[in-house]
């Protein structure tokens, strides 16, 4: 018998994997020796492994060296993987490992509460209320975002943001990891995260505000 | 609400809790006064939905792909990988 929609619900013997994948398909094909899904994986975390690799390490050729070795440390560890956590906070975390050890960076300390303000105290007035009010952008930003001619710009303004805030703009916003993911990729504390993470979302918005205000 | 007056917050300790609040971490007595003070600030309100949508602009830049040349190395990296498996 025909079937009446051919191209409806078609299983080929081995479906193909691609990323739209998730990370679960992805570890189910991973674990039966699937190529492709060692090359979708590679295809989807590559790129923004080597930027969190940048952000520990001199150079842009000593990040793609971690980010290989750390490729390599993945398939060799594969069979290990007992998912505990997310395939995806498994990968950052052996890639910040080695990172760190790799990383010339001195010791970091522990960011200290501190006082620095997010928001330039010029703008304030003497009681705390706004004296220059944040101008709208918002609508400006969705249609350049939309044209296609904002999200490089959005990049180069990560890329500005010093070290720690990057690490945790780049997987809490970027990669969608929770709070808790982060805390364990990059061995912080809840405080100090949030501390991070807040500082970094407050220097993007006013790089987005000056933006669009014309001052850059 | 006039006695709570002198807890109110200003903008300047507003902006420095949208973290928190966004983060679900303030305290229900701070969520209050964060949120009674949004109510009567629409300039925070804005600062507000300037956060989110930093936040959300953010969230959709996609990462880029590797290039075919690359994919192909990994590719050999892979078949390299298994063939050194017992």
């Amino acid at each position: 018998m025909s079937r009446p929609w051919p191209w409806l619900g078609r299983r080929s013997a081995r479906p193909i994997l691609s990323v739209m994948d998730s990370d679960g398909e992805l570890l189910l094909g991973l674990r039966s020796g699937d190529e492709r899904a060692f090359v979708s994986l590679v295809r989807r975390y590559h790129e923004p492994m080597l930027q969190l690799a940048a952000s520990f390490v001199p150079s842009r050729a000593v990040a793609e060296e971690v980010v290989q070795d750390t490729w390599l440390a993945v398939l060799r560890g594969l069979e290990g993987f007992e998912e505990r956590s997310s395939l995806k906070t498994w990968l950052f975390r052996i890639l910040v490992n080695r990172a760190r050890t790799t990383g010339t960076r001195e010791q970091r300390s522990v960011p200290v509460a501190d006082p620095e303000p997010v928001v330039d105290p010029s703008r304030f007035d003497a009681s705390g209320g706004w004296a220059d009010p944040p101008e709208h952008w918002i609508e400006a930003a969705e249609g350049r975002m939309e044209a296609g001619k904002l999200a490089d710009r959005v990049r180069v303004w990560i890329d500005e943001l010093p070290a720690r805030q990057r690490e945790v703009v780049l997987l809490r916003d970027v990669e969608g990891m929770s709070s808790e993911e982060v805390c364990t990729v990059l061995a912080l504390s809840e405080g100090n995260q949030r501390v991070l993470l807040h500082r970094g979302r407050s220097r993007l918005r006013q790089l987005a505000e000056d933006e669009f205000r014309g001052v850059r | 609400m006039r006695l709570l007056l002198r807890r109110d917050l200003v903008c300047q300790q507003a902006v420095e809790l949208v973290t928190d609040y966004l983060e679900g971490t303030l305290s229900r007595s701070a969520r209050r006064r964060f949120e009674a003070h949004l109510a009567g600030c629409p300039h925070c309100t804005e600062y507000l939905a300037q956060m989110r949508e930093t936040i959300s602009i953010t969230g959709r830049l996609a990462p880029e792909d590797l290039t075919p040349q690359m994919r192909d190395e990994f590719v050999d990296l892979y078949r390299r990988w298994r063939s050194e498996q017992p």
